[in-house]
């Protein structure tokens, strides 16, 4: 088969368009296969074949950058003499000083620079300028102005607003607030008015990170110090449950009705016991109940608050227990706030009824709203009630020791800061938050905030101490954030505080 | 007058912690010293340039100033300059503790 094609063509005929005719198919050649070729192969049998099953390792390499290091040294050497003089040879050099020692300008100006140098020389002798005269005298603390502006608002998601009753900040540090919303007024309660409470992340006030949803409406909530996923509420009906965040948005036990509480539940602490899972509640009708959240279809104890001392409590004449008091430190006693105004103070260890209940304190003219211990002074604590604020001391039972004026609104809440000592918030019924030291001012607040126009019902301080989360009563939450001096503790306030107290 | 010259400075040097004396000439020589010809060589070095620098700071900030004393205070010890045009006398002191 030739696989040339030659062909003449006459150079005028150069770069004239083709023209491409159509033609069939023509055999160029035909390769028969041979069958004897076949014969020539051997089939491979068995064949080898081979994996490999190991991780497919490569290798890197990798120089860091080098750093140049370089030495360097410096010579000193004299210079500046004159070019006759040889600096090695001492014989001259000297004669070389004599003759500039002989100089006239050079003995006037060395008495004139000595005498100045005298003068600084005999100076540095008689007194050190530098010395650090008072070495001991701490700087003064400037007297800093107070400040307070809102972070964080929470509303209610609700179409119809709750009143915020109860707050409680998560103990791993306070990143998230446990609110309750429920409508305490008397028959209020419609089928259609929602029974929420939520869990917000203090970040994100647009969407509550965890809603809760019961059965009926959380009075009260309380995060478990020491379990941060755990909370206890109690609710308008007088009975108490038990949540898990991590369950979900139902409650994980709920006390039956029976033995719980007749009227809502006001106020329920957690008891720093060995398994963690102890609580107790307080309610208007007059008793306060011990509860384990493992066993939640009884309490394990129960106390009525018949001050009057007989041989029975009975219940119908027990206070209504408005707020509760329990300080971790001191186990076994306790403190109620009742709605006529008495500071009970009990202690749980008490064999008969009249033993648990220790002291009586008159306290205010309305119920007692808010209860709470110094944090650094366990023996005094503050009361929230009608028109003022009272701080009492425990050994001291006629009267409080230190109380505010008459506000012109009544106060609904108040608490401690936990870092400062002297330093306690109170929120009002006009909606504005106050701020007290009493090291400070006694007479009035240091620095009072309009959160809002509504009545602020609750307030909760942040385990820092810089804020300060209060509610009102359309349901929203504000997070107030006050400055550095009101948060920080100083040195001396302790002591002054014992002083003054 | 050659002779006032050496008593001063011998009253110099016997002052309370006078650890040296030098005196150096504009060209960084130094003429009269009582330390040990090391240290007065890195001294009147140092200093010669420090003390035309600390002029020349001066005189930059107001041409009508000139340096008339330097002091420079060290843990150890202070040095004080006295700068002319000519020379300059270093002293180096410990200061009483």
């Amino acid at each position: 088969m030739d696989v040339q094609y030659v062909y003449t063509k006459k150079r005028s005929e150069f770069g004239r368009p083709c023209f491409f005719v159509d033609e069939g198919p023509k055999l160029m050649e035909n390769i028969m296969p041979n069958r004897e070729f076949h014969n020539g192969y051997i089939f491979k049998n068995p064949v080898n074949r081979s994996t490999q099953c190991s991780s497919v390792l490569a290798e890197h390499e990798v120089n860091t950058i080098r750093a140049q290091y370089d030495q360097r040294g410096m010579n000193h050497t004299e210079g500046g003499w004159p070019r006759e003089v040889n600096p090695t040879d001492e014989e001259q050099t000297l004669r070389f000083k004599k003759k500039i020692e002989k100089d006239e300008m050079y003995v006037h100006t060395v008495l004139q620079l000595t005498h100045a140098m005298e003068h600084c020389i005999l100076q540095n002798n008689a007194i050190n300028i530098y010395e650090e005269y008072f070495e001991d005298v701490e700087s003064a603390t400037l007297m800093e102005r107070c400040s307070a502006r809102t972070l964080n608002v929470y509303r209610d998601p609700n179409k119809v607003k709750r009143p915020v009753t109860h707050l409680s900040w998560s103990p791993d540090g306070g990143t998230r607030l446990a609110v309750s919303h429920c409508n305490l007024e008397f028959q209020r309660r419609s089928p259609d008015l929602s029974t929420f409470s939520y869990i917000w992340e203090v970040e994100n006030p647009n969407k509550p990170q965890l809603i809760l949803k019961p059965s009926v409406p959380i009075v009260c909530l309380e995060y478990n110090p020491k379990d941060v996923n755990c909370l206890v509420s109690g609710m308008f009906s007088g009975q108490v449950a038990f949540w898990d965040v991590r369950k979900g948005s139902t409650p994980v036990d709920m006390s039956i009705l029976e033995p719980s509480h007749r009227d809502p539940v006001y106020s329920v602490l957690w008891i720093n016991s060995k398994s963690g899972t102890e609580f107790f509640s307080s309610s208007t009708d007059g008793q306060v109940k011990w509860w384990d959240t493992r066993k939640l279809n009884e309490p394990s104890e129960t106390l009525i608050l018949d001050i009057v001392k007989g041989e029975e409590q009975i219940l119908s004449r027990a206070l209504g227990a408005s707020c509760l008091e329990y300080e971790g430190t001191i186990p076994t006693r306790f403190m109620v706030g009742t709605e006529n105004g008495c500071v009970i103070s009990c202690n749980r260890k008490g064999k008969t009824p009249a033993e648990k209940i220790v002291s009586k304190y008159t306290a205010h003219v309305g119920p007692v709203y808010a209860l709470q211990r110094n944090p650094s002074f366990v023996k005094n604590f503050l009361t929230i009630g009608d028109w003022m604020a009272r701080i009492w001391s425990e050994d001291c039972k006629e009267s409080s020791i230190m109380w505010t004026c008459n506000h012109q609104a009544q106060l609904t809440d108040g608490a401690w800061s936990p870092t400062r000592s002297s330093v306690f918030f109170t929120t009002r019924m006009d909606g504005s938050l106050d701020a007290w030291d009493i090291l400070r001012n006694q007479k009035e607040a240091v620095i009072s905030v309009k959160v809002c126009d509504y009545q602020l019902s609750n307030l909760r301080v942040h385990d820092q101490g810089q804020l300060v989360a209060v509610g009102n009563n359309m349901g929203t939450s504000y997070l107030a954030e006050f400055s550095e001096n009101l948060a920080a503790t100083q040195r001396n306030d302790k002591v002054l505080l014992t002083a003054v107290s | 007058m050659a002779s006032e010259v050496e008593e001063t400075m011998k009253r110099i040097q016997s002052h309370k912690g006078v650890v040296g004396t030098i005196v150096v000439n504009s060209e960084g020589i130094p003429i009269k010293t009582t330390m040990d010809n090391t240290t007065t060589v890195q001294y009147a070095g140092l200093i010669s340039q420090l003390s035309d620098k600390a002029r020349s700071v001066v005189r930059d900030l107001d041409p009508t100033n000139d340096l008339t004393f330097l002091r420079i205070r060290s843990r150890k010890h202070e040095i004080m300059v006295a700068p002319d045009k000519e020379f300059i006398l270093i002293v180096i002191q410990n200061p009483t503790e």
